[in-house]
């Protein structure tokens, strides 16, 4: 268990009055509001009401717990492995010498002198590991991904090599996989109305990129709201997640540029780093300690050989990491980006309105100023339930000779200059990738307004906090039970340490028979003795289903001897059970 | 006992010492200096180790001031101000306020505002809502998914398709998934951005010839042979592959596909073909330039497309041997990693499928209007039609370069905007100069529909060449 509550408030790094605003800041956001052609006095009053309408929380207690493990689980974990791959040598032993039927695709005859597509033992883990249990993954569904969805029922009549539909539907099974943190994936209902009248006017797709003639007014109408929800300037909004990632940091930086990337970024992320040529160094995850040795000796060394100073720095972050639930360290990055002149880029695919207590991500779970983040990028796909990205930042405006706005911060230098419109000129995505399709965009417009409440409720509102509720629940329940749990305290992202191989699958298929889908993740996704499942919680789910999930994993826990923690078990009284008392008797 | 025999031991030693002869002694003497000096001597000096005090380093760190994130961009940058689209962007467009007759966008087929298929969309909307909520792999496959996987694998005549939530990312996953470092892929020098973008992931040996030339590409085959004949141990684990367009986005030009499939065998390197302009444009039946040219599918390794197009949806797709198709479902980066496409995209992808096979007619259709405008197009003075007769898209080049990329644009800006103002709504063909590995000259890019009337084709080409006339004049 390792926690940096402390260090957070004893840190000389962080400043307790950052959280406060300056009376000139506040006038100049009026301004900027103004400038852009957002509601000015709606965006002022927003601003202010985040800043002091809510506890500081740098005093709150942040807990991420990572246990370890017990030497005997790593043990057997290990030789499960190795028996399967021993088992796998045999079997490849036995298909070779044309005992067994090989049931893999093969190579045309025509094209059997070419050069191997695929090198035999790159396929060596799919083929005999992966192979055995691959039915836990890729479950197709005949429904919308909502607290409850319909799995589509389907067999193998070859161990697993191809799957027959029985033609059965598995009717209300339990989600616990999909990221619909905010209950937003549903089927059609009256508030979608907006969506089907888009649909109905343009038709799904643009045919053309945002430069060419695919910016609609809609585009507009997103990206002024997108800005407008995360307390930015200006944003630009991307056909995919992915791709928002991998082609616009390659615009950011370059040839000379540094990335510092967290060693669990997305692939995604990963991706754009390499395309973009810029030098890429790892950090341990979350680890402020490797981070700062690593900015220390890159402004002090400057490049490799050529020892020339490094053009910029880029911070490459996620908001809350999709495998391990935990929540970044911002106040203290921030901090550490400021001493030392970098750039921070934040990925919040999975944070942006599932933390935070109106769902703004992770700069309003830390009570931070969006002034501190430099690039904000967030996938669509998850609590918005639509699909694509954006990437938001800050817009200056001030041209030459023009007395420079105050700020109180010194890294905003004088150079800073607007992301959004670089990126407008500059993003890969702009250029050459066709435009967001205007249904998709209308969806992501009426989700944002539902969070918001700018459809006149506070029923979004309601769904972030129903979220967190849920999530606390869940996870002191499963810490509770002695499970191993991942992660942040409060991240709806819940991974469940299996460790084993062979529980991997026998999880995910029991708990389908119980009507409960869960996602399993092992090699490579995590490392490999440590595959997990992977609950992600939604404000959709109701108690009783969140109950009738912990019950039978209380109950596969037993089975499958999962409840690995050595951690005391809990001695508090069970906080959340009012249902259970009968106050009748 | 122990203890006496130690005592025995040591009298010896003492005893072999006074009768070791005094040579011996001086130099197990020196000797024993000799490693007393080595270990607590400095092999270097002090003054001269270049350790920075912890001062210094608070200073360079002081001093040290990055590049701003991004450079300044001026407000007027062309690019900066974009056409801004009212309401749908099919047939008539409405373009900065101003209605006009859309000649930009890839619509080939006409079917972006096809009420069929918005009734399909909406009928998976209805099922299914909006977001997938997850990738493939966890329960973001829906039963639509599927059905698109398995129609477009019937529709092009193959064993598997696979599909993607961006056709962007389609080719541009597709080459690393197969081709790594030390691969050896052929290009074509014209190949658009996404085919670069995939080939400088895959990390592997990349060869250009030029546009079109067989000849040249026959030649890097050849002297790759040279090479793998010098050192045959590698030659045998260095994969070869081809990567080429159906319709180059670039140049309106066909690749020379039988040429291809030819040299494919003679030389043992497979072929990656991206038809994101020729599927569901080329061909009898829309299937692509395999079709055109009567050419085997299977004989092309892996075709990659979107669906952004004709299918005026949004995603891609590959499709092939499932053989190859397969790998895909576990090493396409944007396929593992990304959320599925949205079902009603799927569902309108499907119904735009429907549409092209229940209507073979639509491509005939569509080929004669593009020699129409064509041929209309010819002979205007100053500007070059750079482009297959037969390609729905297709660019027009001034003749002679002002000799400034910028004034060159500029012109045809101008050409593109007066057009504008006169109903023909034209875009020029946007790169990013910087980005591009070998930038196309500009041109204003001409995109032909179905929908477009024989008298739009001719009002466009006529008001081009009046425009034209009027700025080059």
């Amino acid at each position: 268990m390792r926690s940096w509550a402390g260090n957070l408030s004893g840190s000389s790094l962080i400043h307790p009055q950052r959280t406060s605003i300056h009376p000139g800041e506040r006038s100049d956001c009026r301004k900027i509001a103004g400038q852009v052609g957002l509601a000015g006095s709606q965006f002022a009053t927003q601003y202010i009401k985040s800043q002091n309408g809510k506890p500081h929380f740098y005093e709150k207690p942040v807990v991420e717990s990572f246990e370890e493990a017990p030497l005997h689980v790593m043990v057997f974990t290990y030789m499960g492995y190795g028996i399967g791959t021993l088992f796998g040598y045999l079997r490849d032993f036995l298909r070779n010498s044309g005992i067994e039927k090989c049931n893999a695709a093969v190579e045309r005859e025509e094209q059997k002198d070419f050069v191997p597509l695929y090198q035999n033992f790159e396929n060596f883990y799919t083929r005999n590991i992966y192979m055995r249990i691959r039915d836990n993954w890729n479950r197709p569904i005949c429904s919308a991904p909502g607290a409850l969805f319909d799995v589509m029922e389907r067999v193998s009549d070859d161990y697993n090599w191809t799957f027959r539909f029985t033609g059965r539907i598995i009717k209300d099974v339990i989600n616990m996989g999909s990221y619909n943190f905010l209950g937003l994936a549903v089927r059609y209902d009256e508030s979608m109305r907006t969506v089907k009248d888009v649909l109905e006017e343009y038709g799904v797709g643009v045919a053309s990129t945002r430069h060419e003639m695919g910016t609609l007014n809609k585009h507009k109408e997103l990206e002024d709201l997108v800005a407008q929800f995360l307390n930015v300037e200006a944003a630009m909004v991307f056909g995919m997640g992915f791709a928002t990632n991998s082609m616009n940091i390659p615009a950011l930086v370059g040839k000379g540029c540094l990335i510092l990337s967290d060693e669990l970024n997305h692939a995604s992320l990963v991706l754009g780093a390499r395309l973009s040529g810029a030098t890429i160094r790892i950090f341990k995850h979350n680890n402020m300690q490797s981070l700062e040795k690593l900015l220390r000796d890159a402004v002090i060394y400057g490049q490799p050989r050529t020892r020339r100073a490094w053009k910029k720095i880029l911070i490459m972050v996620e908001g809350v990491y999709s495998m391990e639930g935990s929540i970044v360290n911002l106040p203290q990055i921030v901090a550490l980006k400021k001493k030392y002149k970098a750039y921070l880029y934040i990925d919040e695919a999975h944070s942006i309105g599932s933390v935070g207590p109106t769902g703004r991500g992770v700069v309003e779970f830390f009570g931070m100023d969006p002034q501190d983040v430099d690039v904000f990028m967030g996938t669509f796909t998850k609590s918005f339930g639509a699909a694509g990205g954006y990437i938001a930042g800050r817009k200056e405006f001030h041209s030459q000779g023009a007395p420079r706005m105050s700020r109180s911060s010194p890294a905003d230098s004088a150079e800073e200059q607007d992301l959004v419109d670089y990126l407008r000129v500059h993003s890969h995505s702009a250029v050459y990738a066709t435009s967001m399709s205007p249904p998709i965009a209308e969806q992501i417009i009426r989700s944002m307004k539902f969070i918001m409440g700018l459809d006149g409720t506070t029923e979004g509102l309601k769904r972030v906090q129903q979220l967190a509720k849920n999530t606390r629940y869940f996870r002191q329940r499963l810490n509770e039970m002695g499970f191993i749990i991942y992660g942040n305290e409060e991240s709806p992202v819940v991974p469940l340490l299996l460790y084993m191989p062979g529980k991997v699958a026998a999880f995910a298929r029991h708990l389908l028979n119980r009507k409960i889908g869960v996602v399993v993740v092992g090699f490579p996704a995590t490392p490999l003795a440590e595959a997990r499942a992977r609950f992600c919680i939604s404000a959709a789910h109701t108690r009783e289903m969140l109950d009738t999930v912990l019950e039978a994993l209380d109950e596969m826990g037993d089975l499958l001897h999962l409840k690995y923690s050595r951690n005391k078990k809990s001695a508090r009284p069970e906080l959340y059970d009012e249902t259970s008392f009968e106050l009748d008797d | 006992m122990a203890t006496a025999a130690e005592q025995w031991v040591l009298v010896e030693m003492v005893q072999a010492l006074y009768e070791a002869p005094a040579y011996h002694l001086i130099l197990e003497g020196i000797l024993i200096l000799w490693i007393i000096r080595l270990l607590f001597s400095k092999t270097y000096k002090l003054q001269e180790r270049s350790d920075l005090t912890v001062k210094e380093k608070e200073e360079l760190i002081e001093e040290w001031q990055p590049e701003p994130l991004v450079p300044p961009i001026s407000k007027d940058h062309p690019a900066l101000n974009y056409n801004i689209v009212s309401g749908p962007p099919s047939h008539s467009i409405v373009v900065n306020g101003k209605e006009c007759i859309n000649f930009a966008s890839f619509n080939f087929l006409g079917l972006l505002d096809n009420p069929r298929v918005k009734a399909a969309a909406l009928a998976s909307l209805k099922k299914y809502g909006v977001g997938t909520c997850g990738p493939r792999g966890f329960y973001g496959t829906f039963d639509v998914h599927l059905d698109l996987e398995d129609r477009l694998a019937k529709f092009m005549k193959t064993e598997e398709a696979i599909i993607y939530s961006y056709g962007f990312a389609t080719i541009a996953s597709a080459i690393p998934a197969y081709s790594k470092r030390g691969d050896i892929v052929f290009v074509d020098r014209a190949a658009c951005f996404a085919i670069q973008k995939g080939l400088q992931a895959s990390r592997s040996n990349i060869k250009l010839f030029e546009h079109n030339d067989m000849a040249d590409l026959e030649r890097l085959l050849k002297e790759q042979e040279i090479e793998d004949q010098k050192n045959p141990r590698k030659a045998r684990v260095t994969r070869r592959f081809i990567v080429v367009e159906g319709l180059y986005m670039n140049t309106g030009t066909i690749c020379p596909l039988p040429e291809l499939v030819q040299l494919k065998y003679k030389y043992k390197a497979r072929i990656f073909l991206e038809e994101s302009l020729s599927f569901g444009v080329l061909g009898e039946h829309g299937r692509g330039v395999t079709e055109h040219f009567g050419i085997n599918i299977d004989d092309i390794d892996l075709i990659s497309a979107n669906m952004e197009n004709a299918l005026a949806s949004i995603g891609g797709f590959c499709c092939g041997r499932s053989f190859v198709i397969d790998h895909q479902r576990l090493s396409g980066q944007g396929y593992c990693f990304s959320a599925s496409l949205p079902p009603l995209l799927a569902a309108a992808a499907i119904e735009a499928l429907n549409i092209m096979e229940e209507n073979p007619g639509i491509f005939a259709v569509l080929k004669e209007k593009c020699r129409r405008i064509h041929k209309a197009l010819q002979g205007i003075s100053g500007l070059k039609v750079v482009g297959e007769a037969l390609s729905p898209a297709f660019h027009l080049q001034l003749e002679a370069s002002t000799g400034s990329r910028e004034q060159d644009a500029k012109l045809l800006q101008e050409i593109v905007r007066q057009c504008m103002d006169r109903s023909i709504a034209l875009t020029q063909a946007r790169y990013l100069e910087r980005e591009e590995k070998c930038l196309p000259p500009p041109s204003i890019r001409v995109v032909v529909t179905v929908e477009q009337t024989e008298e739009e084709l001719e009002k466009a080409a006529s008001t081009i060449k009046e425009v034209a006339q009027a700025v080059l004049g």
